[in-house]
């Protein structure tokens, strides 16, 4: 087809830098906004606390607990999908963990054993979602239950003494603090960049965009969609699996039922970010400042002065804000 | 059979394909079968796309045509039948299989991911990665870049490679989908209802396009609801009905009123009878076995 008239790229550039980039990048633009209100409200009204580093080196440590996770459930849910098991895989990983360890003395082989058992818990969530062709919701709500019973039976209850990994360099690389800073935050740092990079500047990525945007379009165009649901499954179960170890080893112990209580703030890290629940749109960087947003609330609550009977109801409140944000955001600059 | 053969020469006898149809045919059907919950939409149906040869597909709704077009993309399988390209029989074909075959497809449906930047959307499937699978991000945005402004006539200033689905009116989505089968260097390009939303000149430029894809010397399968934009770029038309090969008329033979009371033939009986006097002045060879049409499964 011919071209009319073209507009010259002078023409196109002409259109001002700054409004190419706000539009492109404004549910990331609103997100950091978010962030830094709340943190400068915390400064405000806690400066001692928020002004010296070891509130810091705190959500350093904790935040990736979740956060970890989060980046790549984001690209579960950028592909239409869903994964509500993953608590239950932090656990599960973890007995993979105590069997090769026992049985070998080696924490490095622990440490791959309980990564096994991650993926493999995923691939297990991918095949019955995709094989069995049941909506991944129902399906994790079931697996969350299987691997958290099946934790229960394997360990009998039992909670485990870790205390003998100290020292240990497989251990050192997940709970050290190098520079002064938890390795838990290097491994979120570098996992967020092997999520965002995977998610917008590789196959796996573009294939998701168009499965979670438009099935129908994905299955015309020969995308292989099982494949691709599956992958992202497997990458959240080896991600939980990594998150309980280094939360396990951090403790010293592991309890089965460890895990439970992140099932929330992981969600909610991902849809502050602005990823959509529909599918087709997300921001890995937007769940890397939305963990810490959530990551940090509690501690600002406490440490303005506020009781802990306030963290709920301020959680409710910045997590509704906040989607409230990017949905206004979203049909202002979607053209 | 209920095929009404106009080049009863070329036509494929059914048993086994002789090599020397192998040369020019690239694309052809043997007895496709299709049915969808005991539903029967296709029906032995045999067809053939030779290289550089433009057919039109026509035929009411329900006649099976999308159904039809499924199966050579790969989207559907046939129950029964066989697909052979470039005469070489295809098992198991899938959509990627398809298009690594050089079949690409405007759909009628569009195929477009609404929510996605156009570069994304020209690439679905086809991304320009390394060995590794990381994207060349910025290569692709730049081949999006000129096929808008070369191929799409995209004027407006406020459309970039990252502009949104969403942003587009519906002839834009339509050229969006269009020059994306167009780039990948398609070997067979299907495109099913093209000119439906159009304007006027949307569609003639449409049509001119078709008609390049002729003298590039691939192959096209145009279907449309209108007889008068097929019969101006098709070399042959394959009329279909219920399922069922209704008839296939070279457009060198038949003038677009000899076709359109066929296809009024067509639609009010299934078939068509040669002996009436109407079209007495058919090709006579060309419609030999017409009575044979409805007769058998």
């Amino acid at each position: 087809m011919s071209a009319a008239s073209v507009a010259s790229p002078k023409e196109r550039a002409g259109r001002s830098a700054l409004t190419e980039f706000t539009t492109r990048y404004a549910s990331q633009i609103g997100i950091t906004v978010a962030f830094l209100l709340l943190w400068g409200t915390f400064i405000v009204l806690a400066p001692e606390t928020f002004t010296s580093d070891l509130i810091y080196k705190s959500f350093a440590q904790t935040t990736p607990y979740f956060a970890i996770t989060a980046m790549f459930l984001t690209m579960v849910i950028v592909a239409g999908d869903i994964d509500l098991s993953f608590p239950s895989i932090m656990a599960l990983g973890m007995v993979g963990f105590v069997w090769a360890w026992d049985a070998t003395g080696s924490v490095a082989l622990g440490v791959i054993s309980a990564l096994l058992v991650g993926g493999c818990a995923g691939l297990f969530n991918g095949l019955v979602v995709t094989i069995v062709g049941l909506p991944s919701l129902v399906v994790t709500i079931g697996t969350q239950f299987l691997f958290r019973g099946l934790t229960l039976v394997l360990v009998a209850g039992k909670s485990f003494a870790l205390v003998e990994t100290r020292g240990e360099p497989a251990r050192e690389l997940l709970n050290a603090k190098p520079f002064g800073i938890p390795m838990e935050f290097w491994w979120l740092l570098g996992l967020s960049i092997l999520a965002w990079v995977l998610l917008n500047r590789h196959r796996l990525g573009a294939n998701t965009y168009i499965i979670g945007d438009n099935t129908q379009t994905a299955r015309l165009m020969g995308i292989p969609i099982r494949r691709t649901r599956i992958m992202l499954f497997v990458l959240v179960g080896v991600a939980a699996a990594l998150a309980g170890m280094m939360n396990s080893l951090q403790i010293v112990n592991f309890y089965p039922n460890m895990g439970s209580g992140y099932l929330l703030p992981t969600l909610a890290a991902v849809f502050v970010g602005g990823t959509s629940v529909f599918g087709g749109r997300g921001s890995v960087y937007g769940t890397f400042i939305g963990a810490f947003m959530i990551g940090g609330i509690a501690a600002g609550i406490t440490a303005v002065g506020l009781t802990d009977f306030w963290t709920n109801l301020i959680y409710g409140a910045i997590i509704l804000i906040s989607i409230s944000i990017h949905a206004i955001l979203q049909r202002r600059f979607q053209r | 059979m209920t095929t009404v053969r106009a080049a009863a020469g070329d036509a494929p006898a059914g048993e086994g394909s002789g090599p020397r149809q192998s040369v020019t045919r690239c694309l052809e059907l043997k007895g496709v079968h299709k049915s969808f919950g005991g539903v029967r939409v296709l029906q032995d149906v045999d067809f053939h796309l030779d290289r550089g040869e433009v057919v039109g597909l026509l035929g009411d709704n329900g006649a099976g045509k999308s159904t039809l077009i499924k199966i050579i993309t790969g989207y559907h399988q046939p129950d029964r039948g066989e697909l052979l390209f470039d005469g070489q029989a295809v098992h198991g074909l899938t959509v990627q299989k398809a298009r690594d075959l050089g079949v690409e497809t405007v759909y009628q449906e569009r195929a477009l991911a609404d929510q996605q930047p156009l570069w994304r959307n020209i690439f679905i499937g086809r991304d320009i990665s390394n060995r590794l699978g990381l994207l060349d991000v910025g290569q692709m945005r730049r081949i999006t870049e000129r096929l808008m402004t070369e191929e799409m006539g995209f004027t407006s200033a406020v459309l970039t490679p990252d502009t949104t689905v969403t942003g587009l009116s519906g002839g834009e989505r339509q050229g969006l989908a269009i020059v994306r089968a167009l780039h990948f260097e398609a070997e067979i390009i299907i495109l099913d209802e093209p000119t439906m939303g159009l304007s006027l000149k949307e569609t003639e430029k449409l049509l001119r396009f078709v008609e390049g894809i002729r003298r590039k010397g691939k192959s096209a399968i145009f279907i449309d609801h209108n007889i008068f934009h097929v019969y101006s770029v098709a070399d042959r038309i394959v009329v279909l009905d219920r399922g069922r090969i209704a008839g296939d008329f070279p457009t060198t033979r038949y003038s677009l009123d000899q076709l359109m009371d066929i296809m009024r033939e067509v639609a009010t009986s299934g078939s068509f009878e040669t002996d009436r006097p109407k079209f007495a002045d058919v090709d006579q060879a060309a419609v030999s076995d017409a009575s044979d049409t409805g007769a058998s499964a």
